[in-house]
């Protein structure tokens, strides 16, 4: 374990600081294996009232540590969000690594409100071992205090997982900085292209190649316990579903059907996969596929596209794009056949890729307005429509597994991109690729 | 839970989170093997998992009939539209008329769609283009079991760029010949 190579590799260029100016961080590979450059991160838009925090540098356990900065990979955490401000180290008053050497009052007058302290040391199993307190300089009180072990591998992951902890005490919200995302990557000019099929950590660090064609690779959707990947893949010249092991990359075909066989997307339950079939007459609807005995259900029957699928948290219903009245707009039905689906967007000629909020409150889709398509996001009680994204070409939203976020991809100039929004429309990143372009990002849910 | 509850069940999830990342490293890449011949990209490592790809060597591409208008394979349609018009018919009569005289010849019929809008919607309007053809084809002689289509929706341009010009090379069925012919009949 002590032996193997650098875990991560961080570097740090541009100005920061500031919630809204440009931030960017490049980051590692996993070991020496992957072949993708990470994701790039910068901020393109934050709240105007961020929490200001101080993050101490942790104290480090050289050379147990690879190099990892953690008190940097927590502040771009935070300051990724939009929702804090970190205190620049030169300005920091003083260098304290644990809570009772924290003179509250100097950070206070150092303008944060917050001072985060920790310390990374070796075990002698060659684990690692990560201890943090959160101080709050208004009035002294210690908000969290907790360890994190693991081996040198996993210390990006405990930083992560500290600002997580951060994110919840002071925000009430559960963070979701140590989450992954799955997405497509796109290399080469049409028609002659590489498609790549990648997991990262949900700040774009550590991209794992999953699977690589030059066939396309499409609609990558995560199993709820963040197991599997089911995807679209078109290897044989024709389409086919798949699920694939994450962690061991063991895959297997589960559908192939004459026609279309697309858009998997899991149930909340992971036994089954809500999925589009064209048959042989090409006529997509909605079916369900039960993994374990293979039993097909069709829910939909209809001569209009029915398509995109997924599930409500509750398992009992499911949204879905039909062209049923003419233009693409989002359906509602119940999960077994023979149900009437119900229409639920009404505003726009061009409503499609519905994904539904973890609360099972809101809609997120891809809507035609003013003739560009942006993200947004429907209040299914009030029906109530917010355009969050900005671009020309903002399509495949997902939701973050606290409903905080939503990350989709966008069109920059001649490449496509990942960005993210809160929900609330006012914060904003980029997560851009080196090279070729990056697609279809899919967030998984939280570890356990 | 309690705080020190909650610490526990952390502690051993980071280590099942740092077994994780260490397999995830040290795991193999799948490749999803295109039928044809090495190329470029082949140097990657992983080739497992792989089986779907094998029967797709009886679809090898032929370059397909020439003369005239057949050596159109491309047939052209509007926005958000699966109506075929203006070359585009006489360019399916052409190959209808070819196929209903070869009767062993086959051809996949291969939808596609400009970038706008959602994906897999995309697919789906591709198939409907695909589908399309397959009916006029259909219609003036040809025969069921010398078609098969596809849809790729928007993933696999013909060019690049993001202007009404691209996008309308894009939105196409292509008529693709097929080296493999028709069993006989018996």
């Amino acid at each position: 374990m002590r032996t193997r190579p650098t875990p991560a590799r961080q570097l740090l260029s541009g100005p920061r600081g500031l919630a809204g100016a440009l931030a960017l961080l490049v980051v590692g590979l996993c070991a020496t294996r992957s072949a993708r450059a990470a994701l790039q991160i910068e901020i393109t838009s934050g709240v105007r009232d961020p929490v200001p925090i101080a993050i101490v540098p942790f104290a480090r356990a050289v050379p147990a540590d690879g190099g990892l900065d953690v008190a940097e990979v927590v502040q771009h955490d935070l300051e990724g969000s939009g929702r804090f401000r970190a205190l620049r180290r030169e300005r920091m008053p003083a260098m304290p690594t644990r809570a009772d050497q924290i003179a509250a009052a100097v950070w206070k007058s150092a303008g944060s409100d917050y001072v985060v302290v920790g310390r990374v040391s070796a075990m002698e199993s060659g684990q690692l071992t990560v201890d943090f307190d959160l101080v709050n300089s208004l009035t002294g009180a210690r908000l969290a205090t907790q360890r994190f072990v693991g081996a040198p591998g996993a210390l990006r992951n405990a930083a992560h997982r500290v600002s997580d902890v951060i994110y919840q005490k002071i925000l009430g919200v559960r963070g979701a900085f140590a989450t992954r995302i799955a997405y497509v990557a796109v290399d080469g000019s049409p028609p002659a292209q590489h498609y790549q099929l990648i997991v990262a950590d949900a700040d774009g660090a550590n991209p794992h190649l999953l699977l690589e064609s030059r066939f396309p690779l499409m609609s990558p959707s995560w199993s709820p316990d963040g197991q599997w990947l089911a995807y679209v893949s078109f290897e044989t010249k024709h389409s086919g579903v798949y699920v694939q092991l994450v962690r061991s990359g063991e895959r297997r075909q589960v559908s192939a059907r004459a026609g279309v066989n697309g858009a998997p997307e899991w149930s909340p339950d992971g036994r089954k996969l809500a999925l589009t079939l064209g048959g042989s007459g090409g006529n997509p609807d909605i079916y369900i596929l039960d993994l374990a005995s293979q039993d097909l259900t069709r829910l939909t029957d209809d001569p209009a596209i029915d398509t995109e699928p997924v599930w409500a948290p509750d398992g009992r219903s499911l949204y879905f794009t039909s062209d049923r009245a003419g233009s693409a707009q989002i359906y509602q039905t119940a999960a077994q056949p023979g149900a009437h689906p119900k229409r639920i967007t009404f505003g726009g000629s061009y409503n499609a890729r519905p994904r539904v909020s973890p609360d099972g409150s809101q809609l997120a889709m891809v809507t035609l307005d003013n003739g560009v398509y942006r993200i947004a996001v429907q209040d299914l009680a009030s029906g109530t429509v917010h355009v969050l994204s900005h671009g020309r070409l903002d399509e495949s939203p997902s939701f973050a597994p606290n409903g905080a976020t939503l990350i989709y991809s966008e069109r920059e100039g001649e490449r496509g991109t990942l960005a993210t929004v809160s929900t609330d429309g006012l914060t904003g990143l980029r997560l851009k690729a080196a090279q070729g372009e990056v697609r279809e990002p899919a967030w998984g849910p939280f570890s356990p | 839970m309690t705080e020190k509850a909650s610490m526990r069940r952390v502690i051993v999830v980071l280590l099942v989170a740092a077994s994780l990342a260490l397999g995830a490293c040290a795991a193999k890449r799948p490749k999803a093997a295109p039928p044809a011949a090495p190329s470029a990209d082949e140097g990657v490592q992983g080739s497992g998992a792989s089986s779907a790809s094998a029967a797709a060597g009886a679809d090898e591409e032929a370059a397909g009939p020439q003369a005239g208008l057949l050596a159109t394979k491309l047939v052209y349609f509007d926005f958000d539209s699966s109506e075929i018009k203006g070359t585009g018919t006489d360019v399916v009569a052409a190959h209808a008329k070819y196929l209903a005289a070869h009767s062993e010849t086959r051809v996949r019929l291969e939808g596609h769609t400009d970038e706008r809008g959602s994906r897999e919607y995309n697919i789906g309007l591709g198939e409907r283009r695909a589908q399309a053809v397959r009916r006029a084809l259909l219609l003036q002689g040809a025969a069921d079991a010398q078609i098969s289509t596809v849809s790729y929706g928007e993933e696999r341009p013909a060019v690049p760029g993001h202007d009404e010009a691209a996008w309308a090379k894009n939105r196409r069925v292509e008529i693709v010949y097929l080296t493999q012919p028709l069993p006989p009949k018996q």
